[in-house]
C-alpha cells in the first residue's frame, strides 16, 4: 500500500513538472528570454511543492496511524471485559488481537478478540485508503494551485533555491538528530532500567550476573547488576590493546616519517592501512582460530594456564587493529611539527634520533597523545573482537591469562534474540550503552581539546 | 651542547683550550655512541614496521591456509537409479529421495548387511544429499525411469578427512600428554567406516569440483551445503538502503555546511555533532536502532531495511567529511568565474563545483560503503543475523542476514567444516573490500585534477 502510493506521488510530481514547464513556455509565448527563470526551475517548483509536503505527509501518517488505532481499538474494547485487566494481560490481548486479524489463529480466540480483530481490520483499510486519497487530493490541489502562480515575472528559480536550502539545512540537522536519538532513546531505558536497580548499586556494585529468571521457577543466577567488573574488564583489555598498539605504532610511524626513503614509504604505509580496514569480525575469528589456541600452547610450555578466551589474547589482536591507528595519527602530528625547529636541530649537531626524541617527540606529544586517547576510545567501543575472543562471565580480576567480559560483549549479550524491552536484563544493556557513549564522547572532546590547544602554538 | 660542558668537567685540562677536540678518543666514543643510538632507533622503527607487516602476512596467511579447502567440496559419483514406481512423475518434488538415495550408495557395498553399519554407512553421504537428487530429478523429469550418474557430496567428517585437515587416529591422553598412544578420532563412528570411505578412494570414485555450493547456496546446517547467497542478497539489501540515504543526505548536508552555512553557533554545533559521530562506537548505533526504529516505530527485527538505516547513520560522517574535503579542492577561481557571468550561488554549486568535486565524493562514499560493508556489532543487535535457509524469500522487509554476521555465525559453530568455510567466507568479503577500494583508487587517480 505505501509503496504504491510512493510510486502515485512520484508520478505526480513527475507531472507536475511537465505541466508547471509547459505553463512557463505557454506564458512565455515563444519568447523565453522574457521569463524571470527558465521553464527548467518552474517545473521544479511545481514538482517540488507537490512532492515533498505530501511525502512527508505520508510518512507522518503511516508512523502516526499504529499508536491512534492502538488507542481506538482499546477504547472500544467492551469495558466490562477488560476491566481489571493488568496492562501486561492488556497488551497481551492486544498482541493476540492483531495476530488474529494478520490470519494467524492459535486455538480458539474468545469471541471478543475475533470481534476487536474484525474492527481492526476494518479501521487499517480506512485509514490506509484515507491516507491515500488525502495525499493525492493535496497533491492535486497544491498541483492546480502552484501551476497557476506561474507568470512571466514569476521567480521560481528563487523559490526552487529556497526549497533546496531548506532540504540541505534538513539534511545537516539530521546529524543532530541522529545524536539526540542516542542521548534520549540510551537515557529513556537507563532510566527504566534505573527504576528497577538502583544507580548506587550499578556504579558500584562489584557483582555483575545479568541472567535474572524470566519465567517462573527457572534456575539462573540471583540477577545482580553492579558493572564494576564489566569495565574492570573492558579497561584490562583496551590497556592490553595499547601496549601492542603503542609502542609498534608509534615505532613505525617514527620509521616511515624519518627514516624511511619516498618509495619505502609509499609502499608501506597502504599496507598499514588495511590492517585498519579489515572488519573487526575478521579480527574476531582470528583471534579465535590462531592467537588464543597459540598463546595457550605457548603458555602450557611454560606452565601456565592460558584460559582459551584469556584478556591476553583478545586485547593482543585488538592492539593489532589499532596499529594503524595510532601510526597515521602519529605519523600526521609528527609531519605537522615545523621545519624549522627539525632543521634547528640538525643544525646544531643532533643526529637523527636525537632529533626525533628531543625536539620532534616533544612538539608532536599533543598530536600523539589525542591519537593515543581516541585510540583508547576505539578499544572500549570495539566489539566484534571480544564478543568472540573475550569472556560472557564478569569476574572482578586483573590478571590478563584469565577471561574476562567487556561492557560491548555484555550490550551483545544481553540483547541477542531478546527484544522484551520491559526486564532490566534487557535494559542493562542499554544503562551500559548509555555509560559507554558517554566514555567515548568525553575520551573524543578530550582528544580534539588537545589537538585544538597543540594547532594554537604553532600556526 | 651539553657533552661539551662534560668533557670539560671531565678534562680539566681543556679548559686551557676552549676549542673542543674532535679527534679525542672520548669525542670520538660519544659520538659513536650517539650514532650507536640513532642506529637502534632505527632498528626499532624497522622492527616494527616489519613486525606490523608480519601480523598483516600471518592473518591473510592463517586465513588463506584454513578458507582454501572450503572451494572445493569432495562429491562421490553415485549411480541412481530413478525408479519411476517410486517418483511420482506428476509431480517430483514431491517425492521423498532418502531412500533411493540411500540404496543407491548401499549397492557399492553389498557386503554390508547389518542395520546398524548401512547406518553408519550412509552417514558418508551428506544429509542434503537426497535434496540434490530430488533437484536434479525436478529439473530432468525426463529422467525418469533411467540410471543416471549424480555427484553427490560427502558429509563433513569424510569431506575434511579427504582434504586433509582433521586426522584419522589422535593422540588418546589429548594435545597436552600425548603418551603416543592412539585412538580413532570421535569424529568417525568406528574402523569399519574408514575402510569404506578407503574402498570409495580406491575405486576412484572421490573428486573435489569447486564448491559452488558456497556462492549459490542459502545458509545451511550442514557445513558441506552451506553458501553465502543469503548473506550477499541480505548485504546487498542493506548497503543499498544505506547508500540511498547517506549518499543524497551526505551530499546535501556537506553543501550547506561548506558553501552556504552562515558560520554561527548552530552550524558549528552541527559540525560537533558530526565530528562526534564519526568517533561514537558502532554497537551504539544498533542499540539507537534497537530502541528507535524498532522499538518506537514498529519496524521490524531482522530485516535489511532497518538494518540499511543503522548503517546509513554510522556512514554518514565519513560521506560528509570527505564530500567536504571534495568541495574545498575546487579552486575559488572556478566559484568567481561562474559568479562573474551572472549564475547564482546554487547554480553554481550545482552546474560548477558538484560536478568538479564528483571524483572526490565518489572516492568516499565507497570507502565509506566498504566499512558499512564489514560492520558486524549494529547488525546483530537489530538481529541482521537471521538462518536464512533459502534465498527465495528475500525483500526489504523480510528477515535476513549479511556477510558479516554470517561469518559470526558461521565462527561459532562447533562444526570443524564451518571453520573452513568462515575463512572462506572472510576471504570473500575480504575480496569484496578490496575490490571497492580499488575502485575508488581508480576513480580518484582518473578523475582526480591538479588544480
Amino acid at each position: 500500500m505505501f509503496g504504491s502510493l510512493l510510486i502515485l506521488l512520484l508520478i505526480l510530481s513527475v507531472a507536475g513538472f511537465y505541466l508547471g514547464r509547459r505553463k512557463a513556455f505557454v506564458v512565455a509565448g515563444g519568447k523565453r528570454s522574457q521569463l524571470h527563470s527558465r521553464p527548467l526551475y518552474h517545473g521544479l517548483y511545481v514538482a517540488a511543492l507537490v512532492g515533498i509536503p505530501t511525502l512527508l505527509l505520508s510518512l507522518i501518517w503511516i508512523f502516526l496511524q499504529r499508536p491512534v488505532i492502538d488507542a481506538l481499538l482499546l477504547q472500544s474494547l467492551d469495558p466490562k471485559a477488560i476491566a481489571g485487566l493488568s496492562v501486561s494481560e492488556l497488551s497481551l490481548l492486544k498482541s493476540q488481537i492483531k495476530s488474529v486479524a494478520q490470519g494467524a489463529i492459535f486455538g480458539d480466540p474468545k469471541p471478543i478478540v475475533v470481534e476487536a480483530a474484525e474492527r481492526l481490520t476494518h479501521w487499517r483499510v480506512i485509514a490506509n485508503w484515507a491516507m491515500v486519497a488525502t495525499c493525492i487530493a493535496i497533491g492535486l490541489f497544491v498541483l492546480i494551485a502552484t501551476r497557476s502562480k506561474i507568470a512571466r515575472l514569476f521567480r521560481a528559480r528563487e523559490r526552487v533555491e529556497h526549497v533546496l536550502d531548506l532540504l540541505m539545512i534538513a539534511a545537516s540537522v539530521l546529524a543532530i538528530l541522529t545524536t539526540f536519538g542516542i542521548v534520549v532513546s540510551l537515557t529513556i531505558e537507563s532510566l527504566r532500567f534505573f527504576d528497577r536497580v538502583p544507580f548506587l548499586e550499578f556504579v558500584f556494585g562489584l557483582n555483575w550476573e545479568p541472567q535474572i529468571p524470566i519465567r517462573e521457577g527457572q534456575v539462573t543466577g540471583g540477577g545482580a547488576f553492579g558493572a564494576i567488573p564489566v569495565y574492570v574488564g573492558t579497561f584490562l583489555i583496551a590497556l592490553i590493546a595499547m601496549l601492542v598498539a603503542i609502542p609498534i605504532g608509534l615505532m613505525a610511524a617514527i620509521y616511515l616519517s624519518e627514516y624511511a626513503s619516498k618509495k619505502m614509504r609509499a609502499i608501506v604505509k597502504p599496507l598499514l592501512e588495511i590492517l585498519a580496514g579489515i572488519p573487526t569480525v575478521v579480527y574476531g575469528f582470528f583471534a579465535v582460530l590462531i592467537v588464543a589456541p597459540a598463546m595457550r600452547s605457548f603458555g602450557a610450555m611454560l606452565g601456565v594456564e592460558i584460559a582459551p578466551n584469556s584478556a591476553l589474547a583478545a586485547g593482543a589482536v585488538m592492539g593489532i587493529m589499532l596499529i594503524p591507528f595510532i601510526s597515521s595519527f602519529s605519523d600526521d602530528a609528527i609531519s605537522a611539527v615545523p621545519r624549522s625547529l627539525r632543521e634547528g636541530a640538525y643544525g646544531l649537531g643532533a643526529t637523527k634520533s636525537e632529533t626525533i626524541i628531543d625536539v620532534l617527540l616533544p612538539a608532536a606529544l599533543p598530536g600523539i597523545a589525542s591519537g593515543i586517547l581516541l585510540a583508547v576510545s576505539r578499544a572500549i567501543g570495539e566489539t566484534m573482537i571480544v564478543v568472540m575472543a573475550a569472556g560472557i562471565i564478569a569476574t572482578l580480576t586483573f590478571n590478563p591469562l584469565s577471561p574476562v567480559t567487556t561492557v560491548t560483549v555484555q550490550i551483545v549479550t544481553l540483547l541477542i534474540g531478546d527484544s522484551e524491552f520491559d526486564n532490566p536484563k534487557t535494559l542493562a544493556a542499554f544503562a551500559l550503552g548509555l555509560t559507554l557513549f558517554l566514555l567515548t564522547l568525553a575520551l573524543n572532546v578530550l582528544a580534539l581539546r588537545i589537538v585544538r590547544k597543540y594547532r594554537e602554538q604553532y600556526d | 651542547m651539553t657533552d661539551i660542558l662534560d668533557h670539560q668537567i671531565a678534562e680539566p685540562d681543556s679548559l686551557a683550550n676552549p676549542r673542543h677536540d674532535w679527534a679525542s678518543d672520548n669525542a670520538r666514543r660519544r659520538i659513536k655512541k650517539r650514532y650507536g643510538r640513532d642506529r637502534l632507533l632505527r632498528a626499532f622503527g624497522l622492527g616494527a614496521v616489519i613486525t606490523a607487516l608480519m601480523l598483516l602476512a600471518i592473518l591473510i596467511a592463517s586465513l588463506t591456509y584454513t578458507g582454501y579447502v572450503a572451494f572445493y567440496t569432495t562429491k562421490v559419483k553415485v549411480d541412481i537409479f530413478l525408479d519411476p514406481q517410486i517418483i511420482d512423475k506428476e509431480n517430483p518434488g514431491k517425492t521423498k529421495y532418502r531412500k533411493i538415495t540411500k540404496q543407491a550408495f548401499y549397492a557399492y557395498f553389498p557386503d554390508v548387511k547389518n542395520r546398524k553399519d548401512k547406518r553408519n554407512l550412509s552417514k558418508i553421504l551428506s544429509s542434503g544429499a537426497q535434496y540434490i537428487v530430488r533437484d536434479y530429478v525436478v529439473a530432468h523429469p525426463e529422467k525418469i525411469g533411467e540410471t543416471v550418474t549424480i555427484n553427490l557430496p560427502l558429509s563433513d567428517p569424510f569431506d575434511q578427512l579427504h582434504k586433509g585437515v582433521i586426522p584419522r587416529w589422535i593422540d588418546a591422553a589429548g594435545k597436552n600428554g600425548g603418551n603416543g598412544e592412539k585412538m580413532l578420532n570421535p569424529r568417525f563412528k568406528s574402523e569399519k567406516v574408514l575402510v569404506w570411505f578407503d574402498n570409495l578412494v580406491a575405486r576412484d570414485m572421490l573428486s573435489s569440483p569447486f564448491s559452488w555450493e558456497l556462492f549459490v547456496n542459502a545458509d545451511s546446517r550442514f557445513p558441506e551445503l552451506a553458501g553465502l547467497a543469503g548473506a550477499f542478497t541480505g548485504s546487498l539489501l542493506a548497503l543499498l538502503v544505506c547508500f540511498l540515504i547517506s549518499f543524497p543526505v551526505g551530499i546535501a548536508a556537506a553543501i550547506y555546511l561548506e558553501e552556504f552555512a552562515p558560520k554561527n553557533r548552530f552550524t558549528d554545533f552541527i559540525e560537533v555533532n558530526i565530528n562526534n559521530l564519526a568517533a561514537v562506537p558502532s554497537v551504539v548505533f544498533g542499540l539507537l536502532g534497537l530502541a528507535v526504529f524498532i522499538n518506537f516505530f514498529g519496524l521490524p527485527r531482522s530485516v535489511p531495511l532497518v538494518g540499511g538505516m543503522a548503517l546509513a547513520l554510522m556512514t554518514l560522517p565519513t560521506i560528509i567529511v570527505s564530500t567536504r574535503a571534495a568541495l574545498k579542492a575546487v579552486p575559488p577561481s572556478i566559484r568567481e568565474a561562474a559568479l562573474g557571468v551572472g549564475a547564482s550561488r546554487h547554480e553554481v554549486v550545482l552546474h560548477h563545483v558538484l560536478p568538479l568535486a564528483m571524483p572526490g565524493i565518489l572516492t568516499g562514499t565507497i570507502i565509506g560503503l566498504a566499512q558499512a560493508l564489514g560492520e558486524t556489532a549494529p547488525l546483530l543487535l537489530i538481529g541482521m543475523n537471521a538462518f536464512i535457509p533459502s534465498i527465495e524469500n528475500l525483500g526489504l522487509m523480510e528477515p535476513a542476514t549479511a556477510l558479516p554476521t554470517q561469518i559470526f555465525a558461521w565462527g561459532d559453530s562447533p562444526e570443524r567444516g564451518f571453520v573452513s568455510r568462515t575463512s572462506a567466507a572472510i576471504l570473500v568479503l575480504i575480496g569484496f573490500l578490496v575490490m571497492m577500494n580499488l575502485v575508488a583508487i581508480y576513480l580518484r587517480q582518473k578523475f582526480e585534477r591538479k588544480w
